[in-house]
């Protein structure tokens, strides 16, 4: 089983280059932005985890109001990228699945809201 | 010569990155504020937990034993803690949260232990037979605790924990026979103003 998923995991990481290469025109002007984290819905994912230890599936998504779908595609890439940790477990018989913000996944945050604040530094100085 | 591009590109440029790092730290700060806070408290809860403790204010005062008067306050807090945890329970339900969510949990860790502690000081003062000094140990450790678990939720509870420590710490140096009063005003008309505002402008 743990081959057929690190096989899995391989086959989205390659699918996930690819996605990366288009650049995205409305931060092309930002040179070294973590684009895994500047997307809205995982930037939201990560924030929220920053003030809970551990937030379940369900709990995120009715906090960020989005569909499954959505959720578990931006979930999985910031799990791919190492910045969240993820367990699976049951509650009785639901699957259930629990997230928490892992140590690079905080400093990625930290970094993206010091390169936020050198732009609005940038500008004020320019 | 008029030249064909007027807009400046060199400042136009930066000012709409700065809005937009702006916009992204607001963001940012918006969604932590959701997910930290503990937003089921319920001001429908309040209102009713302090119509009940006006009327077991009343009903105390009459009274004419210190046992009858404790036994009433006692009924009154089983009443309020009821009203309290089912009302608490549905505006979670209704909002898709559960009570023991992330800040839910927090709220009631910080919550409980000094309730725990008002229930063995008032222990203590009915065994040294000082029981009449009550109300001012109950408003100063229901304030702490609201203060408390109110750090995990809207700004507007701690504030009401605030106002209970007031009126607790002037009860301490009031004549005990205040105590019945500053129990009505504070378990009930505090809770009620402040679930008011809170039912008001949180959504129930």
């Amino acid at each position: 089983m743990a081959a057929k998923s690190g096989a899995f995991r391989a086959a989205r990481e390659e699918k996930s280059k690819q996605g990366s290469v288009a650049v995205d025109p409305a931060t092309a002007a930002a040179p070294n932005l973590d684009r895994v984290i500047h997307e809205r819905t995982r930037l939201a994912i990560v924030s929220a985890l920053a003030v809970n230890a551990s937030l379940t599936f369900n709990d995120l998504k009715q906090l960020l109001r989005v569909t499954d779908g959505n959720l578990s595609v931006h979930a999985r890439k910031l799990e791919d990228s190492g910045y969240i940790a993820c367990t699976k477990s049951f509650d009785g018989r639901m699957p259930k699945t629990e997230y928490r913000l892992t140590a690079p996944g905080r400093r990625a945050l930290e970094k993206y809201l010091d390169h936020m604040e050198a732009l609005i530094q940038a500008t004020r100085e320019g | 010569m008029v030249p064909l591009r007027p807009p400046p590109t060199q400042s136009r440029g930066p000012v709409a990155l700065d809005d937009r790092a702006r916009d992204n730290i607001r963001f940012i700060r918006e969604t932590m504020e959701r997910a930290g806070s503990f937003t089921a408290v319920s001001g429908w809860g309040g209102i009713a937990m302090g119509i009940t403790a006006l009327g077991a204010a009343v009903i105390a005062s009459r009274q004419d034993s210190t046992l009858l008067w404790l036994i009433t306050w006692m009924a009154e807090a089983a009443v309020a803690i009821g009203i309290a945890l089912w009302t608490t329970y549905s505006k979670a339900r209704s909002a898709g949260t559960t009570l023991f969510s992330g800040p839910g949990r927090r709220f009631v860790y910080s919550f409980a232990p000094p309730l725990f502690v008002g229930v063995l000081l008032t222990i203590l003062l009915f065994r040294i037979g000082s029981i009449s000094e009550v109300a001012g140990v109950w408003l100063l450790l229901y304030g702490t605790a609201v203060v408390a678990g109110g750090a995990f939720s809207i700004r507007i509870v701690p504030l009401m924990g605030l106002c209970f420590m007031v009126l607790g710490t002037m009860a301490i140096f009031c004549p005990p026979g205040w105590g019945n009063a500053f129990l009505g005003i504070g378990f009930g008309g505090l809770h009620v103003i402040f679930g008011a505002v809170i039912a008001g402008r949180y959504g129930g």
